[in-house]
């Protein structure tokens, strides 16, 4: 076999990688009726026990959607979703013979989460660890670490219990970056939405810790529609980090979420996200629609937000994590890997609107395609009229795996002030040969070879990731690649 | 006008269009006139033309020559556009009626080169002209090619057979003239045979003060191994709207140069489609925009890698001033199995003012893996760094700056195949920049 084909040979069976959380859990599940009408959405708030006035923006988010059409502008071939044939509600924690006690939660979904790796028990954590808020389906199971940060100040609690707890701080952050009618999925989600997390640092507060959230989908004919609200006051800090998987279905299930951040006087937030939803089978059936909506509204002056995302799950993603970048002199990041293997699509990427004056923004994204995916890079820079000396540096990096795959980049630039800065660059290329030729001279074999130089380039990236995701990262990457890449 | 008007107009004065014209350009206008139906005109919720709304230049009840009344345009302006140092075949298009110079008419070409009108095509090599005519113009995607076929009576064409070089470059002057406000449809054939060679240079002028409205559709066949270059300059005025779209089929281990550049207009689109059917071929597309007031500027540039081995490289540079707008979107395909293509792509742009305004879009779609493509954009200013320099060295700041523009478009006029258009070019943009537009010697088309 000459190198060509086994360069071949091994991109063929990075197919044959299976998905390790794939596995369902058998847990008692109360799911409603398939099917979405004002009646789903009053049940929805109603088994969440909401108050009123939040049944009504969930009522106007849905006749809002009832006028709306689902957007085809993105590089995806999306398939019909009938969105009258899933159920918008399924509560694993739901107790068959009526309420034991609320802090009870069942062991097989305890046994789950310690499956995937996240410790819902306080002592098993690392000190100084990570506080965690374990979503599975539409409801959040447990949060904790609520103690230690409430001395703090800090609220980190479900969305559910934010509204019960804390409603004047939803009424005024909630919907106020991400409004219903921004668009298809966003209406959808701010009608439907469950559980999520709720996070807020108050003012001159360092988060002593990460904070986590982690998405379980584990029943089937559902869809989950988190919600995730994050305020950091002034002067605060938090880095927050977003987990996700499900199981191997040979349905595609919907996950339409929506992430709101605040940040306001020289806050800093810190999202990471590594998304490992099902990305399906090698034949392209099953995995996760992957349609959400991500957006921080960098408020104060000299704040800052930095969004890290490594997707190597979904069978088609939409997201477009982004910063409005209102303070002066305040500063948004975006740092991305975006994998695809197989049949996944993807069409990924950031939106920086700086309006501010001195505002700054850096945007780098490496995607990776093997196997017959397509991967896009879809990217705005935009410059307000007012935004004298706004920066903005962006790089995109394509790498493409195997001749049958597609690397795409689609970037906006869009400047209204002559005192900004706005540099894009972008290059496509496959692996370079003189790369493998070095690696293996010094007799490392062609499939480590490949993993080193992806890693390599993915390293940018990674590097910015916490160290507990940026192992978890890694390893992901070098999974999808075993036996080809790496 | 609504798009129904002019199928009205159309379908009322069918007879008075053909009479016109003649062939091939009447034998597929009830084509082009369907798909005029079914796609409507480009307007601004495409996502081609998010930045000019072509649809609304349209809207004005535009004058049309369908009868081809004589506009007594004067020619001898257009001697005064020549280019010093380069000594060419001089053709006219007076708004869309074709005419060579005497110098032109007398020269003797190679054995089966044509180099006239397409009404005088149609009837001396229909067989060329039916070949080829509306063969690349896509009249399905949004654009302006189904009303120009529609209404096109008149233009160019140009044949050079197998292993012909045409070794002096053919300049070709397009004059609006008119008392009226104006719509001008026109439609120049290229078709390049194995091995040839030709240089082509556009000037369009405007000699009166009326708007005008221009749809120019240009289709170049060019065959393996030919070399083709393009020089697209326009220099009208603020009440001048343009929309040329430029379509281009490369044979195997063919070589093209197309430079557009945009020194004077009111409102202007070009769009050019190129397509890589052989391999081993290569393409330099370039762009300079050097606008002012209210001008605008949209290139649009889609170079669709369908073989092996090409090369394409695109350079477009723009400097805003005033509340100029300009807008640049270049897409490069490269197609399942294109493999070894090599492909980079750059637009810069300098706003010299808070009201100009400068939108891009680079984009790459790539479905082969053996290829290394990029692109790059940038938005900012001058050097303030290289100002400074040159401000401690006593080179006062209008000066500087005029110095550093110069610079800045320089590395596309660099890339200029004919030297002695190198030089006019420069010399026209150093004016373009002092402010005395970019009237050449006592001419008055330009001014």
């Amino acid at each position: 076999m000459n190198s060509v084909e086994q360069e071949n040979s091994l991109i063929r069976e990075i197919s044959a990688e299976k998905y390790r959380y794939g596995f369902t859990t058998d847990v008692h599940t109360e799911i409603i009726d398939r099917g979405l009408t004002e009646d789903t959405v009053r049940l929805i708030s109603e088994r969440k026990g909401e108050p009123e006035w939040m049944l009504e923006f969930r009522l106007k988010a849905y006749r809002h959607w009832l006028t709306m059409e689902m957007p085809h502008w993105a590089h995806l071939d999306i398939p019909e979703i009938d969105y009258q044939n899933i159920s918008y509600y399924a509560d694993p924690t739901a107790k068959k013979e009526g309420p034991k006690s609320l802090e009870e939660i069942d062991p097989q979904v305890m046994k789950t989460f310690d499956k995937l790796g996240i410790p819902l028990e306080e002592r098993l954590a690392l000190s100084g660890g990570v506080a965690v808020d374990a979503v599975m389906d539409s409801v959040s199971v447990k949060t904790t670490f609520k103690k230690t940060l409430a001395e703090k100040g800090i609220i980190f609690c479900s969305m559910g219990e934010a509204i019960r707890n804390h409603p004047d701080l939803i009424k005024q952050y909630l919907g106020s970056v991400v409004n219903y009618r921004d668009n298809f999925f966003a209406a959808l989600n701010s009608a439907v939405f469950s559980d999520g997390s709720f996070v807020y640092i108050p003012k001159g507060v360092r988060c002593p810790m990460e904070l986590s959230t982690y998405f379980r989908i584990n029943a089937a004919g559902t869809g989950q529609f988190e919600r995730t609200l994050i305020v950091a006051d002034d002067d605060s800090y938090v880095s927050y980090l977003e987990g996700c998987t499900a199981p191997m279905r040979d349905e595609n299930q919907l996950h339409a979420a929506i992430v709101e951040i605040v940040v306001m006087d020289r806050a800093e937030v810190k999202y990471s996200t590594v998304q490992n939803w099902y990305p399906g089978d090698e034949n392209g059936k099953g995995g996760v629609y992957n349609f959400v909506t991500k957006r921080g509204l960098v408020k104060g002056v000299d704040a800052k937000l930095s969004w890290t995302q490594v997707e190597t799950g979904s069978a088609i993603t939409w997201k477009y994590p982004s910063c409005v970048l209102q303070g002066d002199g305040s500063q948004g990041e975006f740092y991305s890997v975006a994998l695809t293997n197989n049949w996944q699509q993807a069409d990924t990427g950031t939106k920086m609107i700086h309006l501010g004056r001195n505002t700054k923004s850096t945007v780098i994204s490496k995607g990776i395609s093997a196997g017959h995916s397509q991967n896009s890079y879809r990217g705005l820079i935009k410059v307000g009229e007012h935004a004298d000396g706004a920066r903005n540096y962006s790089q995109c990096d394509s790498l493409l795996l195997g001749s049958d795959c597609g690397a795409h980049t689609f970037p906006y630039m869009d400047v209204k002030n002559e005192t900004a800065i706005v540099e894009h660059e972008a290059t496509t290329s496959k692996i370079s040969e003189d790369q493998l030729f070095y690696c293996n001279q010094r007799g490392i074999p062609m499939e480590q070879a490949i993993g080193l130089i992806v890693n390599g380039y993915a390293k940018e990236v990674l590097n910015k990731l916490p160290m507990e995701f940026a192992v978890e990262a890694q390893r992901l990457l070098s999974v999808s690649l075993e036996n080809t890449v790496g | 006008m609504p798009v129904q008007n002019y199928i009205d107009i159309f379908s009322q004065n069918r007879a008075l269009i053909d009479k016109g014209s003649a062939g091939a350009m009447n034998a597929l206008r009830d084509k082009a006139m369907k798909s005029l139906v079914r796609n409507g005109l480009p307007h601004k919720g495409l996502e081609e033309y998010l930045h000019t709304d072509v649809a609304r230049w349209f809207e004005p009840d535009w004058g049309m020559n369908l009868s081809r009344i004589d506009m007594h345009v004067d020619k001898a302006q257009a001697f005064k556009c020549n280019v010093p140092n380069l000594s060419t075949l001089f053709y006219f298009l007076a708004n869309d009626e074709f005419a060579a110079s005497d110098t032109a008419a007398k020269a003797s070409l190679p054995d089966g080169v044509f180099i006239g009108s397409l009404r005088e095509a149609a009837n001396r090599h229909s067989e060329i002209l039916e070949g080829y005519y509306g063969r690349l113009a896509d009249m399905d995607r949004p654009g302006i090619a189904a009303i120009n076929t529609m209404f096109a009576q008149d233009g160019m064409m140009i044949y050079v057979p197998d292993g012909v070089i045409i070794e002096k470059p053919l300049q070709l002057v397009t004059l609006l003239h008119s008392p009226v406000d104006l719509m001008v449809n026109r439609r120049i054939l290229v078709v390049l045979g194995r091995g040839a060679q030709l240089k082509l240079l556009l000037c369009d002028h405007a000699l009166t003060g009326n708007a005008f409205l221009t749809t120019q559709v240009v289709e170049v066949f060019a065959g393996d191994g030919s070399g083709f270059e393009l020089y697209d300059l326009e220099e009208t005025h603020n009440a001048n709207m343009r929309v040329s779209e430029l379509y281009l089929s490369h044979g195997a281990d063919s070589k093209a140069e197309i430079d557009y550049v945009t020194l004077h207009n009111g409102q202007t689109r070009n769009s050019v489609f190129s397509t890589f059917a052989g391999r081993g071929s290569s393409l330099s597309l370039n762009g300079i925009a050097t606008i002012d007031k209210e001008q605008h500027v949209d290139n649009m540039t889609f170079v669709d890698h369908r073989a092996q081995d090409c090369t394409s490289s695109e350079l477009f540079k723009y400097v805003l001033n005033d509340s100029s707008t300009g807008a640049f979107a270049g897409k490069v395909l490269v197609r399942h199995g294109a493999q070894h293509t090599v492909s980079e792509q750059t637009n810069r742009n300098i706003c010299l003012t808070r009201e100009s305004r400068m939108f891009t879009q680079p984009q790459l779609e790539i479905y082969a893996d053996d290829v290394k493509c990029s692109h790059g954009a940038t938005v900012g200013q001058l050097d303030e760094k290289a100002m400074f320099y040159m401000r401690q060295r006593g080179i006062p700041q209008a000066e500087a700056r005029m110095m550093l523009m110069q610079a800045f478009v320089g590395e596309v006029i660099g890339r200029v195949a004919l030297e002695p258009l190198r030089d006019r070019l420069n010399r026209l943009v150093e004016k373009r920049f002092r402010g005395e537009l970019s009237q050449c010697e006592g001419c008055r088309a330009c001014r």
